[in-house]
């Protein structure tokens, strides 16, 4: 099944092409623009680009994860999935290559963001480790946000609300959390609410392996987080998965 | 063994759509049966129900021995199901697309890959078996769909409309794959249709299915000859159709005899026996005939018989 995915995505050059172009742009945009804010208090790098990149990995990987639904909904339109359903493959199998096929290209937008950063001067100051957990936080928010593109796709069957539902959250969970700015320039009831932001909680855990101390055991704590939010989607995408079978 | 038997399937959809009233029916192993009903008979969702895609909510229905409700996993492993819309992959090749029905239905390795190479040989697929199949044309596709179907060797197959949507030169040519399909894999086929050609090219048994309920089963032939005889039409040489009228209702094994203007239509039991009586009786009364033609009832006098609408008006009506 997640074969079918990879070779699909490996017969268009063009997707291929902004899959590489795209963080090239996020990185060198959002460094220039926002230059000069690490000269505000409350940043403990003096560089941007140490501090964005976390947070631009984590934004790149739940950005294409939410998309991911549409695949579901096209295989449905052309009548992939029904064929699929008379055979006895198993429904989990269906749904999670769907969501695995989204970590995997949040590993590989990590992987080129943080080598052209590490090329702009950014370094993963925890080493080994530090890399594995940042492409850790970029698997488990995709796989978070495939779930739920998932179980939205599965429940309106329409792409255009899906699109609808998708610009409607993007944006907001970006600002409800530390991906561009530092908590401490947060309002505070923000700051609170982004206690409950799964995006958050990659960028905190991601953030901790490029700061100049690691804290392990925060990173622990965000990505146990992560762990658990991955499976409560997984869970409730199947669970709507179930539902979109019954109405056949 | 009946290969798969109906008893009773209901189904309401949501907004109280009923589809099923009641269908039952059985085929025997390695037969060709059919259903075949105008649009919206509900034969689509008897196959669904069939192939475990969605649940009846009253009835029974046993595939090889399995109740589909009970044993859901058992009956997908011994069916093919070819559904009514195609369900290929249009970004991916031909081969791509049975080699990977192949392992989702427990098939690995050389003995997969020689049952794809004969399956694209079947369905005069190998040249085009390393193309995306979006550039297919609609009957390659359907082939391929079919193929899907069959690449496990399933022991029942459902195809639910194969030729709908095909120009009718295609429909022919597959007509004539799917004849030699069933004979080269031996399958057990449900088929439906809406076209009664194709019901009376394909089939060994057939049921007419018309709103959601079985309305007669049996063979084409014994569906046609359950209508009364043959109808018998005679060109006559003049206007002499009244006499004639006359002379051949007097004769034995002449249920019905018309006539109007220079054409005599009469409905007799045995075409074969009665041309050359009826023939000789016209000739004896001076009456000169130019043609004479004998026709067996089709399908269509067979579901106007049982179900009291005209299949085609009935079709139109609801697409
Ligand atoms: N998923 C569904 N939801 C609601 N109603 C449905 C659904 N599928 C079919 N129906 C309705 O059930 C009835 C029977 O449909 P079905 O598809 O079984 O007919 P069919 O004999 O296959 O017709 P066709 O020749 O058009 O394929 C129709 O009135 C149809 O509108
Ligand atoms: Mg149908």
């Amino acid at each position: 099944m997640l074969g079918r995915q990879g070779r699909a995505l490996m017969r268009q050059p063009i997707w291929i092409a902004i899959l590489i172009v795209e963080p090239i742009v996020w990185i060198t945009l959002f460094s220039q623009l926002f230059r000069r804010i690490v000269e505000l208090p409350g940043f403990e790098t003096d560089s941007y680009i140490q501090f964005l990149t976390p947070g631009i990995v984590v934004m790149a990987a739940f950005f294409s994860a939410s998309w991911s639904g549409w695949n579901m909904l096209m295989d449905h339109d052309r009548g992939v999935l029904e064929r699929f359903l008379a055979t006895r493959v198993s429904r989990f199998a269906i749904v999670v290559s769907q969501v695995l096929r989204s970590s995997i290209i949040g590993v590989i937008k990590a992987l080129l963001l943080v080598g052209i950063a590490h090329a702009l001067g950014a370094r993963v100051t925890a080493g080994f480790a530090g890399w594995l957990v940042l492409l850790l936080a970029a698997a488990l928010i995709s796989s978070v946000f495939a779930g739920i593109s998932h179980t939205i796709a599965l429940v309106v069957r329409s792409q255009d609300t899906l699109v609808a539902f998708v610009s409607f959250y993007a944006l907001p969970l970006t600002f409800f959390s530390t991906s561009l700015i530092a908590e401490e320039l947060m309002p505070v009831w923000m700051q609170w609410a982004a206690r409950f932001n799964p995006v958050n909680w990659a960028v905190m855990a991601a953030r901790e392996t490029m700061s100049t101390t690691t804290d392990w055991s925060a990173i622990g704590f965000w990505l146990g987080l992560l762990v658990a939010g991955s499976v409560a989607t997984a869970l409730l995408a199947t669970h709507a998965f179930r539902s979109y079978q019954r109405t056949l | 063994m009946n290969a798969i038997e109906v008893e009773a399937l209901e189904k309401t959809y949501p907004k109280g759509i009923r589809a099923l009233d009641g269908v039952s029916f059985a085929v025997c192993e390695g037969e060709v049966f059919g259903l075949l009903g105008p649009n919206g008979a509900g034969k689509s969702t008897t196959v669904k129900i069939l192939a475990t895609l969605t649940t009846a909510d009253a009835g029974r229905a046993v595939v090889a021995g399995r109740d589909v409700r009970v044993d859901a996993n058992a009956v997908r492993q011994v069916i093919g199901y070819v559904p009514q819309q195609s369900g290929v992959d249009r970004e991916a090749t031909g081969r791509e697309n049975l080699t990977l029905q192949g392992r989702i239905q427990g098939r690995r390795g050389p003995a997969l890959r020689r049952r794809v190479e004969e399956l694209l040989e079947r369905l005069d697929l190998t040249a085009a078996a390393d193309r995306l199949v979006k550039t297919y044309s609609g009957g390659m596709k359907r082939r391929l769909d079919i193929g899907l179907g069959l690449v496990h060797d399933p022991a029942v197959v459902y195809l639910d409309e194969p030729t709908t949507g095909l120009d009718p030169e295609a429909r022919v040519a597959m007509w004539a794959e799917l004849e030699r399909l069933v004979q080269e894999e031996r399958l057990t086929v449900l088929l439906t249709t809406h076209y009664l050609e194709e019901a009376e090219r394909l089939t060994d048994r057939l049921a007419i299915v018309s709103r959601g309920a079985v309305v007669v089963e049996g063979t084409p032939d014994a569906l046609k000859s359950s209508l009364r005889g043959d109808a018998v039409t005679v060109e006559l040489g003049e206007r002499s159709a009244e006499a004639a009228a006359g002379i051949v209702a007097a004769l034995a094994g002449v249920e019905e005899a018309q006539a109007h203007e220079r054409v005599l239509r009469a409905r007799v039991a045995d075409g074969r026996k009665a041309v050359p009586e009826i023939l000789s009786a016209l000739e004896a009364g001076g009456i000169a005939v130019a043609t004479v033609t004998v026709a067996r009832p089709s399908l269509d006098d067979v579901y106007m018989r049982f179900t009291g609408r005209d299949f085609r008006a009935e079709d139109e009506a609801s697409t």
